[in-house]
């Protein structure tokens, strides 16, 4: 079956991908790159063929519903009704949290935060989280604790080209989000990647640390800061609060310290400390490598007070930031699909936050759930009923094969997507939805911009808008259809009232303005305010204005390497696929430049398997093993191995990965575990 | 409440104080004395004091509400005059006495004093000579070494050198005065030595070999047994350290060169304990902070209960000395020569370059290592050697400090580059699709991106495409 998107004409939009949402005009199906300041211009291959899923013959058209073990066409009354009667029945026997939803952080604004609206006003669930958890939440838990406000990048992403240094920390951008690395071009850049990645082919400076122990590499930077005279004492005196406490710690860590734990030479600590200090203006950037960590909160808590040592948060020309991954990763985690949030990036256990909420919605404070589980202890709690909306969690969870059987103990599972991933492909119910182009919606990108995002093609026929699909579920659940309005500019306006006051204040962005181009970063709380581009100018988001200084040691991988499993395992994302691949392996051409699993290994671990390039190899861990094809690194470690983790099946590097949880932000220890190698029997 | 006593308050002992707080803040009840009046301190951080990076107050472990922070029972300026292994009590200088479950003696080492003439003074140097041990050493070093003056270092090892380049960092005019053949002849061999020697000439630091110090005048400088005269205004003794083992001797524990401990960490009285420089562990070589911190940690373990299990195994040894632009990092068995029938061992010597880099394998892994003047090498050897891992097979790159990047030699003309070469990361485009694309009529950079997108990604191979334009273009007018 295949489906033509009618032309509506051309029209200006952004990318359906990552976080840096570039802009593109789409006539048909057809991609041209357009100049906005996150990519002048620029697209990658992924950004190219965005408009094939829009025609895509493995496109869902139609609601599917599980008889007799199989998935069949339905008519949506049918299986809304049927999806409705059963939350009801389960609820009814089991409770309200019986029920969890499950949401993405490549939903749009009004998605995101209609989907928390549904689940606790509609289904009066505790149980909502979403894939960021997987993504920015240690980021985001250390960012507020420093700085009192979450945004990735608090400065626009053009004002990184005027740095005369930038330390990225855990970050591939040059395969993650190229059009990006244009803005890099006129740093020293320092890049610490335990690969040699080809980011850090593009460093001045490549830190190359033991995987897990970033924190160490950050105390030891920090005391370099210290010892060889580059602290800003002018800084910490007037804009900063804790740093002794932080200097007790970094004290015992003398670079050659770091060193023996790292494996970063103290000569190149120093250089970088130097490289810094020298610059004037400089950034430091943290991305998921120094983040999905069981201790990724300190990670980035870490690289926070080195960046304050040196005085770049909230200086003009300086700062510190994190490249958000998915594409409204920032908008994602404001609006109220978190476990502990409502809209506005309000706290859900705060009495205030919750009144307010409750008077938008028209609710009584008092029948709002209070905080529920994160997102892999959700899925692993194995609710009653589990509904999904745009994330594929058995590819993308950690520990996936233990993510998959407890799906299947889910009496009602169902899952809401463009095409048939892998998690709908296991579920009772499956619900057709419409995609970036084919419907109006905001995304606030890296920056914390927001964008307008409208509808450049007619949808194919049976398909809805999530926002419909909200409505409908709601209604039939007992909500007044007014409650839940489908067209996103009105979504949009109550987000608005919603996040009124709210550290993500969107009060003053209006479609309107977003329409007449204006440029809005967020907070913006109202509609004569000019947005914040740069944050943090006067003073940041504590009642003192002073950043916060945390009290963090290094303490090293939750599973070390042992007789058994030798090896240490890292993953991460290949330029040509996205996420868990649902979207890009329907791409052909995407497919045909990478189509499998490979596993990098040094030549020499490659030799002690006896492997050679090209083989098939297994790589296990304590809780799986993939197949993969053996490409030979000679950069990396002889004990790292790096698969990414795009691949389905047998192929989900997430088969390998350890669910061990950050205390703070829940975020689970995607970067490292322990493995071994093994030619294929 | 279990009552643990923790005699000193060092780097051991503090540690240990530490992890046990991290392990337990309520079952066990910790008092922790210590004999100097200064709150502990950073031993390791001292050179830096010498050398004026850092400040006395910068190099404190502990700020002065710790203890009353972590209920620790801290008693500063107290010594302990005996223990009662039998009563399980220890005796404090002012006369009380402080009852124990687990006795633990971190008690730390003290200077060994050369036997020059004039040098020592009622067991302690002589006003114009100093140790360098403490922080109250440092303090006097930093009082009485006014810069452009000479001072002269007797010691020619680690922590000899480490001062010796705090000083002429302070703009003195230094002499080591060392009485073996080469410079820290424990850790390093003569080849290193002498490198090593040449390099700190090269930072203003005079090295004399093969001498002792047979006479010290105050004020004048050192007589040495050789009839030379080493002027100096101070004379800064780091000859070695020995294990304060007193307390542990007159209590009746089996002391040898250090208070003897097994892998519990335990002294022949299993209600004592002892760790770090006073005591003595079979796989251990003390001296070190390294050793002290990881035993610290396994004995909080043991008297917590956290992890009954753990064992102190000993620490391999890695000796890296922290001076200013001499970097040097030996670990495990240096000595090993490179016709040695049993080992595979690789040494380059760069004396001009001030770099020397020897490397022992013994069954594919690393058993000792030299490296001087090679900071890269000695990151990765030493991951190779703590980890027991073995050495990848290019053992020159691992010697250099980093493997040849692949095609180091690479094309320098677009004709030479792989067909299969990708060209533009970005949009998967190889050399060969841009060739093809030039065959189908593409012409010039903005044609080939038209036709293949290279260049519309990051822009990074626009340089490239260019070149590969020029070339196909010069080629099409060769066949013309």
């Amino acid at each position: 079956m295949t489906t033509v998107a009618a032309t509506i004409g051309t029209t200006d939009t952004h990318c359906p991908y990552c976080a840096l949402q570039c802009g593109m005009r789409l006539t048909g199906t057809v991609v041209a790159p357009r100049d906005f300041p996150t990519n002048r211009g620029g697209l990658c291959q992924k950004g190219w063929t965005a408009a094939t899923l829009l025609d895509s013959p493995s496109r869902l058209t139609t609601p599917l519903v599980r008889v007799d073990g199989e998935l069949r066409p339905a008519s949506w009354d049918r299986a809304l009704d049927l999806v409705a009667n059963r939350i009801i029945d389960l609820q009814a026997g089991h409770g309200r949290d019986a029920v969890a939803v499950f949401g993405g952080g490549g939903l749009t604004n009004e998605k995101a935060y209609l989907l928390g609206k549904f689940a606790r006003v509609a289904l009066g669930t505790s149980q909502i989280d979403y894939n960021g958890r997987f993504c920015m939440s240690s980021a985001a838990a250390a960012g507020t604790r420093a700085f009192g406000m979450d945004r990735g990048l608090p400065f626009p992403v053009e004002d990184l080209r005027n740095a005369n240094a930038v330390l990225l920390v855990g970050g591939n951008p040059a395969e993650t989000m190229p059009p990006f690395v244009q803005h890099l071009r006129g740093a020293e850049l320092i890049v610490v990647d335990p690969r040699r990645s080809a980011t850090a082919e593009l460093a001045t400076l490549h830190l190359q640390p033991a995987p897990g122990t970033d924190l160490a590499l950050a105390l030891g930077i920090l005391h370099a800061v210290v010892a060889d005279g580059h602290l800003r004492h002018d800084y910490l005196a007037t804009r900063t609060t804790g740093f002794d406490d932080v200097w007790r710690i970094a004290a015992a860590w003398w670079p050659e310290r770091a060193e023996r734990v790292t494996g970063v030479a103290a000569a190149d600590q120093r250089a970088a400390a130097a490289m810094l200090a020298a610059a004037g203006d400089a950034y430091v950037l943290t991305a998921r490598g120094t983040e999905q960590h069981a201790r990724g909160a300190d990670m980035v808590s870490a690289w926070i007070n080195l960046a304050l040592a040196l005085g770049l948060p909230g200086t003009p020309g300086s700062g510190f930031g994190c490249l958000t991954g998915q594409g409204n990763g920032q908008g994602g985690r404001e609006h109220g699909q978190k476990a502990d949030q409502l809209p506005g990036y309000r706290k859900l256990d705060d009495p205030a936050a919750r009144a307010h909420v409750a008077a938008v919605w028209g609710v009584d404070p008092d029948d709002l759930p209070g905080p529920g589980r994160s997102a892999y202890e959700l899925l692993d709690s194995a609710p009653k009923g589990l509904l999904v909306f745009g994330s594929n969690v058995v590819v993308s969870a950690p520990h996936a094969s233990r993510i998959a059987a407890r799906l299947s103990d889910v009496d009602l599972l169902v899952v809401a997507d463009v095409v048939m991933s892998e998690t709908a492909a296991i579920a009772d119910v499956v619900l057709p939805v419409t995609q970036w182009a084919e419907e109006d919606g905001t995304m606030t990108n890296l920056e914390g911009r927001v964008l307008l995002r409208r509808k450049a093609v007619t949808a194919p026929a049976g398909v809805r808008t999530d926002l419909e699909v909200l409505r409908g579920l709601a209604f039939r659940l007992g909500q007044p259809e007014e409650r839940f309005p489908v067209e996103a500019e009105q979504v949009f306006d109550e987000l608005r009232l919603a996040s009124a006051g709210g550290i993500a204040d969107y009060a003053g962005v209006s479609y309107d303005r977003l329409r007449a181009g204006e440029a809005l970063h967020w907070p913006v709380p109202s509609t004569d305010h000019p947005g914040t581009p740069r944050a943090f100018l006067d003073g940041f988001a504590f009642p003192d204005g002073r950043a916060r200084f945390a009290t963090v040691d290094h303490s090293g991988p939750a599973e070390p390497p042992d007789d058994e499993f030798p090896l240490q395992a890292t993953t991460g994302r290949v330029l040509q696929h996205y996420q868990s691949g649902a979207q890009t392996r329907l791409v052909p051409e995407l497919m045909a430049a990478v189509p499998e699993l490979y596993v990098e290994v040094h030549p020499d671990t490659a030799a002690r398997a006896g492997v050679v390039d090209g083989d098939l190899a297994d790589v296990t861990s304590r809780r799986g093993t993939v197949r993969a094809r053996v490409r030979c690194v000679p950069t990396i470690r002889v004990d790292l191995v790096f698969l990414p983790f795009h691949f389905p099946g047998d192929a989900r590097a997430n088969l390998l990965t350890n669910p061990a949880l950050d205390p703070t932000s829940r975020m689970p220890e995607f970067k490292v575990c322990a493995v071994r190698l093994e030619a294929t029997s | 409440m279990r009552r643990i006593v923790i005699v000193g308050y060092g780097m051991a002992g503090a540690r240990l104080a530490e992890e046990i707080r991290r392990r337990d803040t309520e079952n066990v009840a910790v008092t922790v004395l210590g004999a100097e009046r200064h709150p502990a301190y950073n031993r390791i951080l001292l050179s830096s004091v010498v050398g004026g990076g850092m400040t006395p107050e910068m190099v404190r472990l502990h700020d002065d509400d710790w203890a009353a922070k972590h209920d620790i029972d801290l008693r500063l300026g107290t010594a302990v005059t005996g223990v009662d292994r039998a009563a399980r009590r220890v005796a404090v200088d002012d006369g009380s006495t402080v009852d124990y479950d687990a006795l633990v003696l971190a008690t730390g080492s003290r200077p060994w004093l050369p036997p020059t003439e004039g040098l020592v003074v009622d067991g302690v140097p002589a006003p114009g000579a100093v140790a360098f041990r403490t922080l109250d050493d440092c303090e006097q070093i930093v009082a009485a070494s006014r810069p452009g003056a000479p001072v002269a270092v007797v010691g020619g090892g680690l922590l000899g050198l480490e001062a010796a380049r705090g000083l002429a960092s302070r703009g003195n005019l230094v002499t080591v005065v060392h009485p073996v053949g080469h410079l820290m002849e424990r850790q390093l061999d003569r080849g290193a030595g002498a490198v090593l020697a040449a390099r700190l000439a090269t930072l203003g630091i005079e090295v004399r070999l093969n001498v002792k110090a047979a006479r010290f005048v105050p004020g004048d400088g050192l007589k040495l047994d050789d009839g030379t005269h080493v002027p100096a205004d101070l004379v800064v003794v780091s000859a070695g350290v020995l294990p304060e083992t007193t307390l542990a001797q007159d209590a009746g524990l089996a002391v040898e060169r250090g208070i003897v401990v097994d892998d519990l960490l335990r002294t022949n009285d299993p209600r004592v304990h002892a760790i770090g420089d006073c005591a003595q562990h079979p796989g251990t070589i003390s001296g070190l902070v390294q050793p002290a911190w990881e035993q610290a940690a396994v004995l909080a373990d043991l008297l917590t209960g956290a992890r009954p299990a753990a064992r102190y195994r000993g620490t391999p040894v890695v000796t890296r000395l922290k001076a200013k632009d001499v970097d040097l990092a030996a670990l495990g068995d240096v000595h090993a020569d490179v016709d040695s029938p049993d080992a595979e061992v690789l040494c380059l010597s760069d004396p001009a370059g001030g770099r020397y880099a020897k490397l022992v394998l013994r069954d594919d892994r690393v058993s000792g290592a030299i490296l001087l003047g090679a900071p890269d090498a000695a990151a990765a050897i030493t991951q190779l050697y703590d980890r027991g891992i073995p050495a990848p097979s290019d053992r020159l790159a691992l010697l250099l400090g980093r493997a040849l990047p692949p095609g180091a030699s690479a094309a320098h003309s677009p004709a030479d580059l792989p067909a299969a070469t990708t060209v533009c990361r970005c949009n998967t485009v190889s050399k060969s699709q841009l060739v093809k694309a030039w065959r189908g009529g593409a012409r010039g950079v903005a044609g080939l991106a038209q036709s293949t997108r290279a260049t519309t990604g990051c822009g990074g191979c626009r340089d490239t495409v260019t070149a590969i334009a020029d070339w196909l273009a010069t080629a099409d007018e060769g066949t013309a």
